[in-house]
Parts: C-alpha cells; sequence; structure tokens
C-alpha cells in the first residue's frame, strides 16, 4: 500500500492540492476534447439542415440494432471502469485490475462491432465524399452523411483504441498495487477519460442512427 | 540561470525555467524565419510586375510568413518564454502544476515546427495562412503537412494553457490572493483559457480541411454539396480569438514594465486584469466581423459589428489605466520602458483602425486590402512584437545572468518604432487607395506607397538585427546582472539571479502588494 | 475639404454617392484615430518627461482611481465607437438592400476571369458596361474558388462563393472607367483577375445597347457551357430549358394551375405565406434559397417534398432558371431589361496553366 508522501510531487504542498491539480487538469482536457467534437457537430447540424431527407434516408442504411449494441456496450464499460475505481480506493487492486481487464474487453467488443458495420458499408458503397457509390440513394447529401459518419465515428474509435491503452497501463498498474484508498488519482483520470469516451458516443448514436 | 548539466539534463529538463529558454531559441529562430519571408515579400513588391520571384513563389512565401509568424512565433512566444519564467516565479511555485506536461509542449511545437518544416521542403502552400477552402482543398501544392503542423502545434498551445490554468489554481503561494495577482499573471491566466477553449476547434477545421485536401470527403466543397462558408465560421471561430491569445500576454508585459519604470503602482488595477477577461470572453462572439463582405445577413453583420466595439472598449479601459500609470510616478526611460510606450501607440492606433473596420459599412471598402494588413500588422508587431521585446529586455538579466547594452538598446529601439511606421503607414494607405492584400503585382499607381514600406521594412529588420546583435554578445561580455537591476518590486524579482532549481530560498512572503512603491524600503533597490 | 482629405488619405475617385458617404464617415474616423494615438502618444511622452526619475528611491504615491474615472474610461470611447457604429451601420443596411427598381447584372468569377451576364441577353467577360445614373444590383457568385469583386470607386466588395448567390448594388454618378479587382486570394492569377467597369450615359448605354443587339452574338456558348448548344439563348430561354431538365416543370406548373409545388406564374414578387405564418417576398434571394434550401422556407399548404438542389445546379444555371420564373408574368408592365450588350472577350490576361 502507498503512503500519501511518495506519490506528492517535489512542487505540490500535500496530497490534496496535486489531486485538485489533476482533476481541474483533466476536466480542462476533457473539454477540449468535447469542442474538438464540437466542431463536427456543427458541420452535421448545418448539413442535416441542408439535406433533411438524404439525412433521414441515408440514416436509414445503417443499422440501428449494432448502434443500440454498442451503446450498451459502452455504458456497461462505463460501469466497470467505475466500479474499478471503487475497488480501488477500498486497496483492492486485483479486483480493480480485472475490472479494467473486463473494461478493456468491452471496449474490444464495441471495435468489432464497428469493424462490421464498417466492413458492410464499404461493401455496400456506403462512403464518403466522392467514393459514394450507392445508387439506390444517389441524392446530394447522402454522401455528405457518409462523410460525416465516417469522421465522426472514426475520430471516435481513435479515442476508444487510446482509452484502451490507457486502461491497460492503469490495470498493470493496479494489479501492481500502485494505487490504493490515499492514492488513486490516475485511475479517476483514467475512468473521466473513459466516461468522456461514453458521453461522446452517447450523442453519435441518436444523431447518427435514431434520427 | 547558472549552467548546470549537459545537453541531454536540457532535454529532458522539467525546470520550467530551462522549458523557457527553450521556446526562447526555437521562437526565435521561428522568427528569423518568418522575418526572412517577410522581406522576401516587401522585395517582390518593390516594382509593380515580377521583381525576384514567380507568382507561385511569391504565394508560397506569404503563406509561410504567416503561418510561421503566427503559428510558431505569435502564439507560443509570450506564453512559452515568459509565462513559463515567470509565473511561478510571479505566485510563489516551485513549478508549474504538470512539468512533464511542460517538457512534452515543448516537443509538440518541435515536432509541429519539423512537419511545418518538411512541408516548406517539399514546396509549401499556397493557400495563405487562413486555408479557406474550396482553395485550400483544391490546391496542387502539399497543404497536409503544413496543417497536420498546425494541428500538433495547436495541441502544444493547449497543453501550456491548460498547465498554466491549474498552476494559477492550485499553486499560488500562502498569502497571495487572487486580487494580489501580477498583472501579467491575470492576462496569461486569460491567455490560456482562450487557448485552451478555442483551439480544438482550429484542429478540427485544420484536420477536416487535410483529409478534404487529401481525399476527396467533400466537407467544405460546393460541388459535393459542402458550404465553402462553414469553414470560414469555424476558422475564423478559433483565429479571431487567437488574435487576442498573441496580444494579451504583450499586454501584460506592458503592465508589469510600466509599473517597474514608472515606480508607480498600476492605477486601476481591477479594471486592468478584468479588461483581460472581458477581452478574452468578447473575443469569442466576434469571428463574424471576417465574414461582413461573404454575404452574411445585416442582422448578423450588426450584432459581429457592436460585439467587436466591446474589444476596443477594454482596450481602451487599459491604455487610460496605463497612461494615469505614469502620472506622479518616478520614470526612467530604459529600453523596456521604450518599447513599453512604443507599444501603447501601436496599440491606439492600431486598435482603433480595428474599431474602425467594425463600423461593417468601412470594412466593406478595406476588406481584403492592405489597410486589413496594416491594422493587424500594427497590433501584431506594433503590440505583441513590441511587448515581446519589451519582455525581453525586462527580464533578460533574470533570465541569462547578464546585463546587455542600454545605448544599444535604444538605439535599436528607435530603429524599430521609426521602421514599423514606415512599413505599416503606407499600408493603410494603400488599403485606402484600393490595393488588394496577397498582390503579386499591381497597378502602377501604388507603387510609391510600395517602394515606402519597402523601405520601412529594411529599417525594421536592421533594429531586429541589431537586438540579435548585443544580446548575443550580451551573454558573453555583458556585465553580471544585480538580482533586481531596475528595483522593481515586482514579485519575480524577490528571487536571487540565477534562480535556485526551486525557484526560491525559503518560502516567499507577500506582506506588500506587487508594485508597491510608496515608500523606500530598503533591499529591493538592487545595486 | 472633402478634396482634400480625400487625397491625403489616397483614396480613389468616389463614383457614386454612397462612396461619398462613406468617405465622410471616413474622415471622421481616422480623425478621431489619428487624434486619439497622437493625444495618448503626447500624455505618455509628457508624463515621461515631467516625471521623469531624479533621485533614485524616490517614493511615489498609490493613487486609485475613482469612480468617476470608471465611467470616463469606460463609457468615453463605448460612447464614440457606438457613435461609429451608429453611422456606419446604415450605410451598411443601405448597400445591403438593392433597390426595387435596380438592373440586374448577374457576375461570375471564374480562375482568373469576372463574367457579366444580363437578364434576357449573353454576357461578357472583364469587361462591365452600365448606365450612369441608374442602379444596378449584381447578383455574384462563382464557378471554382472564392473571389471577392471589389470596385474600390464605389466602395464595394461582395464575395463570389461558389454554390450561393451574393448581392450588392452601386449607382454611378457619371459616365467614366473604374477598376474591378479581385479582393479575395484565388491562386497564382490572383493580382491579374482585373476588370474594367465602362459607365456610360444613359442615353449612350441604350444606343450602345442597341447597336450590339444587332450584332451576332459570340461570347455565350464559351461562358455557359452547361446551357446547351445555342449561343444566342438568353438567360430566360436557357432558364425554360434547364428547368425542364432539372425536373422543376414535373411539380410546378407556369400556367397558374396548382400542382406538387407553387406555380411559377407571377411567383416573382409574390408575397408567399410561410409554414409558420410569415410572408415572404419571392425575390430572387428566396427563389435561389429555396433551391438550394427547400425545406427551410416551405410555402404554406404544400407538402415538403422538394429535394434539395444545393451542388447539383452551377451558379449560372440557377441564375438563368431565377430569371425564367421572373419572365412568367401576366400583366408583363415590367420594363424589359436590356437585351443583351454582345461583346467578345477581351483579350488580356492568359490564365497560366496549373
Amino acid at each position: 500500500m502507498s503512503t500519501s508522501s511518495e506519490h506528492v510531487a517535489h512542487h505540490f504542498p500535500d496530497l490534496e492540492t496535486q489531486a485538485h491539480a489533476a482533476r481541474l487538469g483533466m476536466w480542462l482536457f476533457l473539454a477540449t476534447e468535447i469542442l474538438l467534437f464540437a466542431g463536427l457537430f456543427t458541420a452535421y447540424a448545418l448539413y442535416r439542415m441542408l439535406f433533411p431527407s438524404a439525412f433521414a434516408g441515408a440514416s436509414g442504411l445503417i443499422d440501428t440494432r449494432m448502434g443500440a449494441l454498442n451503446t450498451v456496450v459502452l455504458i456497461t464499460s462505463s460501469l466497470t471502469v467505475a466500479l474499478a475505481y471503487h475497488f480501488s480506493r477500498q486497496g483492492r487492486g486485483r479486483a480493480a485490475a480485472a475490472l479494467l481487464l473486463a473494461t478493456i474487453a468491452l471496449a474490444g467488443v464495441f471495435l468489432v462491432v464497428k469493424y462490421v458495420e464498417y466492413a458492410h458499408h464499404i461493401g455496400a458503397g456506403h462512403l464518403p465524399g466522392r467514393y459514394y457509390r450507392y445508387p439506390a440513394l444517389d441524392v446530394p447529401g447522402a454522401a455528405m452523411f457518409f462523410t460525416l459518419y465516417f469522421l465522426m465515428t472514426g475520430l471516435h474509435g481513435i479515442h476508444v483504441v487510446a482509452g484502451m491503452g490507457v486502461l491497460a497501463w492503469l490495470a498493470a498498474g493496479a494489479w501492481r498495487g500502485s494505487y490504493g484508498g490515499e492514492y488513486s488519482t490516475p485511475l479517476e483520470l483514467g475512468g473521466m477519460y473513459w466516461h468522456l469516451v461514453d458521453l461522446v458516443w452517447i450523442f453519435l448514436f441518436p444523431l447518427l442512427y435514431l434520427i | 540561470m547558472a549552467p548546470r548539466g549537459g545537453a541531454w539534463s536540457w532535454l529532458t529538463t522539467r525546470d520550467h525555467k530551462r522549458i523557457g529558454i527553450m521556446y526562447l531559441v526555437l521562437t526565435s529562430a521561428m522568427l528569423a524565419l518568418g522575418g526572412f519571408y517577410a522581406m522576401a515579400i516587401r522585395m517582390e513588391l518593390l516594382t509593380p510586375g515580377p521583381t525576384v520571384m514567380e507568382a507561385q513563389t511569391y504565394n508560397r512565401m506569404f503563406t509561410l510568413h504567416g503561418v510561421i509568424m503566427i503559428l510558431l512565433f505569435m502564439i507560443p512566444a509570450i506564453p512559452g518564454i515568459f509565462t513559463n519564467f515567470f509565473l511561478p516565479l510571479m505566485i510563489g511555485a516551485r513549478d508549474v502544476a504538470f512539468p512533464r506536461l511542460n517538457l512534452f509542449s515543448v516537443y509538440l511545437y518541435l515536432a509541429g515546427a519539423l512537419i511545418a518544416v518538411y512541408g516548406m521542403i517539399q514546396g509549401g502552400a499556397d493557400t495563405g495562412w487562413t486555408f479557406y477552402t474550396p482553395y485550400s482543398t483544391t490546391t496542387v501544392t502539399k497543404v497536409w503537412p503544413i496543417l497536420l503542423g498546425g494541428f500538433t502545434l495547436g495541441m502544444a498551445s493547449i497543453v501550456t494553457g491548460l498547465n498554466f490554468i491549474v498552476t494559477v489554481h492550485t499553486l499560488r503561494a500562502p498569502g497571495l490572493t487572487w486580487m494580489r495577482l501580477p498583472l501579467f499573471v491575470w492576462s496569461s491566466y486569460a491567455t490560456s483559457v482562450i487557448q485552451v477553449l478555442a483551439t480544438p476547434v482550429l484542429g478540427i477545421t485544420l484536420l477536416l480541411v487535410a483529409v478534404e485536401n487529401v481525399f476527396g470527403f467533400g466537407v467544405f466543397d460546393p460541388a459535393r454539396g459542402g458550404d465553402p462558408v462553414l469553414f470560414q465560421h469555424l476558422f475564423w471561430f478559433y483565429s479571431h480569438p487567437a488574435v487576442y491569445i498573441m496580444v494579451l500576454p504583450a499586454m501584460g508585459v506592458v503592465s508589469e514594465v510600466l509599473q517597474a519604470f514608472a515606480r508607480r503602482n498600476v492605477f486601476g488595477y481591477k479594471a486592468v486584469a478584468f479588461s483581460s477577461l472581458g477581452i478574452a470572453f468578447v473575443g469569442f462572439f466576434t469571428w463574424g466581423h471576417h465574414l461582413f463582405t461573404s454575404g452574411q445577413s445585416a442582422v448578423d453583420a450588426g450584432i459581429f459589428g457592436v460585439l467587436t466595439m466591446f474589444v476596443g472598449v477594454f482596450t481602451a479601459i487599459k491604455v487610460f489605466n496605463w497612461t494615469a500609470t505614469l502620472y506622479r510616478g518616478s520614470i526612467s526611460f530604459q529600453t523596456p520602458f521604450a518599447y513599453a510606450i512604443a507599444f501603447i501607440f501601436f496599440v491606439v492606433f492600431g486598435g482603433m483602425t480595428g474599431v474602425a473596420l467594425a463600423t461593417v459599412a468601412l470594412d466593406v471598402h478595406w476588406q481584403d486590402t492592405y489597410f486589413v494588413v496594416a491594422h493587424f500588422h500594427f497590433i501584431m508587431v506594433g503590440g505583441t512584437l513590441t511587448g515581446f521585446l519589451a519582455a525581453l529586455h525586462y527580464w533578460w538579466p533574470k533570465m541569462t545572468g547578464r546585463m546587455y547594452s542600454e545605448k544599444w538598446g535604444l538605439v535599436a529601439a528607435v530603429f524599430i518604432f521609426l521602421g514599423f511606421n514606415f512599413t505599416f503607414v503606407p499600408q493603410y494607405l494603400l488599403g485606402n487607395a484600393g490595393m488588394p492584400r496577397r498582390y503579386y503585382s499591381y497597378p502602377e499607381r501604388f507603387w510609391a506607397l510600395n517602394v515606402a514600406s519597402s523601405a520601412g521594412a529594411s529599417v525594421l529588420a536592421m533594429g531586429f538585427v541589431i537586438v540579435l546583435a548585443y544580446l548575443l554578445l550580451s551573454l558573453k561580455y555583458g556585465p553580471r546582472a544585480a538580482a533586481n537591476p531596475w528595483g522593481s518590486r515586482g514579485y519575480e524579482w524577490m528571487t536571487p539571479t540565477p534562480p535556485p532549481p526551486e525557484n526560491f530560498l525559503g518560502q516567499p512572503t507577500y506582506p506588500r502588494p506587487a508594485h508597491d512603491y510608496r515608500e523606500a524600503h530598503p533591499g529591493q533597490e538592487g545595486h | 475639404m472633402n478634396e482634400l482629405m480625400r487625397r491625403l488619405l489616397f483614396l480613389p475617385e468616389q463614383a457614386s454617392a454612397y462612396a461619398r458617404q462613406v468617405d465622410q464617415l471616413h474622415y471622421f474616423v481616422i480623425t478621431v484615430t489619428m487624434l486619439g494615438s497622437a493625444g495618448v502618444g503626447a500624455a505618455v511622452v509628457w508624463f515621461a518627461i515631467r516625471y521623469r526619475r531624479r533621485a533614485e528611491g524616490d517614493p511615489t504615491p498609490h493613487l486609485s482611481p475613482r469612480p468617476y474615472h470608471e465611467v470616463l474610461f469606460i463609457g468615453g470611447p463605448l460612447a464614440l465607437f457606438l457613435l461609429w457604429f451608429a453611422i456606419g451601420y446604415p450605410l451598411f443596411v443601405r448597400l445591403a438592400t438593392p433597390p426595387k427598381d435596380a438592373l440586374d447584372v448577374y457576375v461570375t468569377g471564374k480562375k482568373w476571369m469576372w463574367k457579366f451576364a444580363y437578364p434576357g441577353g449573353p454576357n461578357g467577360v472583364d469587361v462591365l458596361h452600365l448606365p450612369a445614373g441608374r442602379p444596378v444590383r449584381l447578383l455574384v457568385t462563382s464557378r471554382d474558388v472564392i473571389h471577392s469583386l471589389f470596385l474600390p470607386d464605389f466602395r464595394v466588395k461582395i464575395d463570389a462563393v461558389p454554390g450561393r448567390y451574393t448581392q450588392t448594388w452601386l449607382q454611378a454618378e457619371k459616365p467614366g472607367r473604374h477598376d474591378i479587382f479581385c479582393a479575395e486570394y484565388c491562386g497564382v492569377g490572383h493580382s491579374a483577375m482585373l476588370g474594367e467597369l465602362v459607365v456610360l450615359d444613359p442615353a449612350r448605354f441604350d444606343e450602345w445597347l442597341a447597336e450590339t443587339r444587332r450584332s451576332p452574338p459570340l461570347a455565350a456558348a464559351q461562358d455557359f457551357p452547361q446551357a446547351g448548344g445555342d449561343p444566342a439563348a438568353t438567360l430566360v430561354e436557357q432558364g425554360r430549358r434547364l428547368a425542364g431538365a432539372y425536373g422543376c416543370l414535373s411539380c410546378h406548373t407556369v400556367d397558374g394551375t396548382r400542382h406538387i409545388g407553387p406555380t411559377w406564374l407571377d411567383l416573382y414578387l409574390r408575397n408567399e405565406r410561410l409554414e409558420d405564418d410569415t410572408t415572404v417576398v419571392a425575390d430572387e434571394s428566396y427563389l435561389t434559397e429555396s433551391m438550394m434550401l427547400p425545406r427551410t422556407k416551405g410555402v404554406k399548404g404544400f407538402q415538403k417534398v422538394m429535394p434539395t438542389f444545393q451542388g447539383r445546379i452551377p451558379g449560372p444555371e440557377v441564375a438563368a432558371i431565377v430569371e425564367f420564373i421572373k419572365s412568367l408574368r401576366t400583366d408583363a408592365v415590367r420594363p424589359e431589361p436590356s437585351k443583351g450588350p454582345v461583346y467578345a472577350p477581351v483579350p488580356g490576361f492568359v490564365p497560366p496553366e496549373k
């Protein structure tokens, strides 16, 4: 188990200030992530207004069941990561590591489902911009929908992969017992990041699949 | 700073002071490169027709000039160098909140610069630094490395800003309340907020343009249903606040320098401090004034016009308070002070022409002409770069432990002041006369003013060469600096020169406000 | 006074009443700016001399602003800036709302030339003929990248954006020649994308029209390649053909009968009641907008089934369809727009190959 002093960097007066700084930094980072997606959401809003019927039609081409499955998977993974933090606070590092591994596994399931969807769209010619080849829905705006679909889910997918790396690193630390009741800040921050990944998907799912 | 360890210890340092020095070296190199391109542009414009280069080369030159000066110098310079070095010293912290992240930002900056340089070697982009679509998505030049470089530099900027915000919130020394913070800290804080909140939007926008340029996804391409004006909105949502990222830190520097050399506490501390936050806030809602001629509705134009006026009001508050700070002071006219008052003059003139542009009707004539070029160079060169020079001269003794030649300092300041005016006042007139910006050739009636501007630019360049020369010489031959050579009562001067690794010998205390010169108390007059 | 200030500020000639008014604001604004910066500069220099350091370690007083300082520092500039805005904004609004009786000219920017098309007539390249004393509305678009039509002598500028129309207007006071620049950077030929505006005396303009109407058309086919083979086709005739080709006429009638969409007969300048019970005048911008964004301002009583044509119809063809709609009038009393001036492309700048 860790003591408080060994985790305090030389320039912080105490562990509490350091944890406060870390959390504040993480919140600011999450704000930048949301603003990064905000540019894409703005583009989505504008083009949905310009091409309402094309967007509705193109949205019908993607499989809502797949999206719903992935939503459930990601929400479950948010639960497991929150539980991991909970156990780590109680000093049960091994349990926390196991839950983090479960989170990574769920993220893997998410990516597999996403791969199946991508493979289907690429095969059917539901492609962005000038690559769009789908004669059954040949209206202006359909290609734009798939441009945004691939950009938004692609950027989100990159975040999922990055999150898996972070979680793996945290799982290794938790297994070794680096975190405990007094000091679980890295796990907390990793969990916050993973919740953001989840949150972005919760916005993407209705925008792309449902409406 | 005392030399400790070898090159490796510099490359892996987490000391904010060394990171500041690394930024100083890197951004100065970029300033020189951007200045070289500026001189090439002025050389080409010496005659109405082709002078020394082809149109395509010229287009690349002004693009690179803009990209380098804005993304690689103006935005990172003062935060990267001076905020890094002095913010912890001013608030009594031993380092910034995240020292490793701070080092990481240097490497991000370096990576962004290298990617951009790779783009230049590959021929460089010809889009202008604004990357307007659909030109930028259809040009045959290699735009993507420059865009990717811009994205990476944006990340460096975000990381720096995030670090400073957290530092100010969590690492102020005991007893140092918000209303005691030096004004440079306030303006740096406001800058950091913009860096964190605006830069991600630029990041995604640049990525979208890069993706579209390489793959043809059509997000901004009207031929595929895209809207090129959407790009302008997204771009200026960042790039207008970015102007305040560039100028706010310089305003903070001027607040410090004026107090130190007039030996007076600032007149209206709260007004100066909060106007920084005001500029940062209003700056997010003025981007539409770049689109007055793009077919935007008259209502939108009116709203953006009025909001832009408020930036002018906040700046005016600062200017009046600065001027009042000199009243009944004890003024020593030295190099940093010379740059500070030059800054005030340039910002008043440049700022008021900015407000003039926001009257909408006048903007219709001036939009995309040399008037706009002159206006933003008054703010960028006359404001930011002059503020940078004030900071460099004010803090040089603390950073390097050496004194530079005061005589040559003033000589260079005169060169820069005169050269600057001769360069950019003719450009205002060129804009009035109707010369559009980014013109490779021009009708003969614009000739005389262009020659005047080019002549002024060479005087300006000479000023910078002099500065470079005496500063470099001072490193070897300059006399050793005292801990507080100016007799300043800014908090950052309370530590020895060079500052020890953890900044202070013991815990600093703050019994008085910064720049309190009400009595001649001993021990802080230096010498 | 006007002439002195104009020369001091290197402003070009004032070719319209609007230009003169903008310049008045310009003189006011720039005079205040110079006085303001000179005043602040003088105050700073005077303080630096008056309060120069006489002895090392002089204490200085601690001064804080009184409320009236703050009111002055905030209220002064705010009042001044708002005054500028109060003068400048109405001028802009005037520029943004062309008079109803304006002569329309369609302008298309293209790397690196300007094309001008009159309704009911063919078109020309780089040289625009306009009558003096009559308001002229410019409807501007681009074929490739963004350009910006800049008429410095009129203090007028408007971006040419591909995929949409923007508009501005001007009224030349007297015959003369004026520069046309491109103000938005558009590539290698940006600074060579020059045009000329030739303002003619109204009588001379009509005379010149009559002459050009008799001469054989030269430039139309090249400028409107999508419009089909017949170079003599007027914009209206092109519009009629294009409306058929794009399927407009399968929903919109031209004889006043109700079909899937509103009839085009007498549509131009009609007050249309919208879904949300507001009304809108069906002018050029509404017609163009309805092709691009059919769902945003749908007419009440019709189903929203029209697809968008954003990105599907090139700018010149939109212009032609709009002109066709404008021509469908029962009363037909509206004065016939000038029948096409026809002139050859002006030899001059040859765009370099990429």
